[in-house]
């Protein structure tokens, strides 16, 4: 349990998605603007990246890993050259269908989310999640954990920008700061503040 | 060479840069800039990308039905990301293995994928790989600049070559670590910008809030 602990505070403060690996910064900096927006985006990300980083993991390890083939008679087949392509097409699907069974199931929900659903798909965020995860070699209950954390943690950057950004209207900023400039800065300062975590061991 | 094609080629690098103007594609590119050599391949890699896809998509643009363009174009970019990871492995092992998962995500990256979308499927086949690569290399000014400036400032060096001698060995720099961590990466962009608005003025951002001058006596 404890080691689960640990990757998810590790996922969502030291490793933080958009802080320290800078992923998912467009959409960070559009989206940034208002806290309503901000949460609704941030729930949707956590969302999409609970199901897609465990499948892309699963998908990997039984289909696209060296020899993963084995239990279809295929032992010597090594597809994970098609790595990127299948989890475009998992991530791209796997929104498609949260799309709809949102839509059936909880229509507020998904008017809420409405807009941000369909621009996770090239969201970096996202796929910078996937590739983590099969990069270090994460079990199924890891990749779950991992997930979440790093959902979580791109979502709390996001709504904390967008907290200081509505705040920040109000200051007199440079006019060649202003906007885009000043929102660098910003987050550049979040993240020294986010790294102040890195020495955290549980 | 004409000015059409001369626009379409120069104006993405300052007037219309990707980066500094529209937010597009930082995403999967700073967390390399810690040093200069994996940035170049970086920019290379992502030039190659975005010329090539924006070269296919218009060879097809007149066959291709608009409802599942999104799709079609997200699978040539991936596959053209596949061919260049793979290509990366075999001639560049050593710098792929530190750009790690940042080659795959060019996928994801906004500029290939805006200039396909907004671009390519509306232009000749000539024009939008000029395009293309006008805008790889509108990405790649920025990318070398914050990739120099971390890796001069960090480590004294460029490209592996001391430049600024540090006081570990013997010379008078004491590097600044926090350039090799990311926040400095977001500084040295935000720097940038200003650099870059305050000479092209026109690029400036209207306050969304108007500060009023108040007089002292007013204020009072």
């Amino acid at each position: 349990m404890g080691n689960y602990l640990e990757l998810f505070i590790k996922a969502v403060f030291v490793e933080n998605l958009a802080l320290s690996f800078f992923l998912g910064m467009c959409t960070f900096l559009a989206v940034s603007k208002r806290i309503q927006t901000a949460f609704g985006l941030g729930a949707a990300v956590i969302a999409v990246q609970l199901i897609t980083v465990p499948t892309n993991t699963l998908l990997y390890h039984y289909v696209l890993e060296e020899g993963a083939l084995g239990w279809a008679g295929f032992p010597d087949v090594d597809l994970s050259f098609l790595g990127l392509v299948t989890y475009i097409g998992v991530i791209a699907a796997m929104v498609q269908i949260l799309e709809m069974v949102l839509d059936r199931y909880f229509p507020p929900l998904f008017h809420a989310l409405g807009i941000y659903l369909p621009l996770i798909t090239v969201n970096c965020a996202i796929l910078g999640g996937t590739l983590f995860s099969v990069q270090r070699d994460y079990t199924m209950t890891e990749s779950v954990v991992y997930g979440i954390g790093s959902g979580f943690g791109w979502a709390l950057a996001l709504v904390g920008l967008a907290g200081i950004r509505e705040k920040l209207k109000y200051s007199d900023v440079p006019a060649g700061l202003q906007g885009l400039g000043i929102t660098f800065i910003i987050v550049g300062l979040m993240s020294l503040g986010f790294m102040a975590f890195a020495g955290i061991q549980l | 060479m004409s000015s059409v094609a001369k626009r379409a080629l120069l104006e993405p690098v300052v007037d219309n840069n990707p980066v500094t103007l529209h937010v597009l594609g930082i995403c999967s590119a700073l967390a390399v800039t810690t040093s200069l050599l994996p940035s170049l391949y970086m920019c290379l890699a992502l030039t190659v990308v975005a010329a090539c896809a924006n070269a296919a998509v218009s060879a097809i643009r007149h066959v291709l039905p608009s409802s599942i363009r999104i799709i079609v174009q997200m699978t040539i970019i991936a596959s053209l990301v596949i061919v260049v990871d793979e290509s990366l492995k075999a001639f560049a092992f050593e710098t792929s293995r530190e750009l790690s998962v940042f080659v795959g995500l060019i996928i994801t990256n906004c500029i290939v994928l805006g200039r396909t979308e907004s671009f390519a499927s509306k232009n000749p086949v000539g024009l939008s790989f000029l395009d293309g690569v006008g805008n790889g290399l509108g990405y790649s000014v920025i990318l070398i600049l914050v990739a120099s400036t971390r890796e001069l400032l960090g480590a004294g060096t460029l490209l592996g070559y001391t430049i600024l001698p540090s006081v570990a060995d013997g010379g008078w720099y004491s590097p600044n670590g926090m350039m090799l961590l990311p926040p400095s990466a977001f500084f040295v962009i935000g720097l940038i910008i200003w650099a870059v608005r305050s000479w092209k003025v026109e690029q400036v951002e209207k306050p969304e809030f108007q500060i009023h001058e108040v007089h002292r006596k007013e204020a009072l």
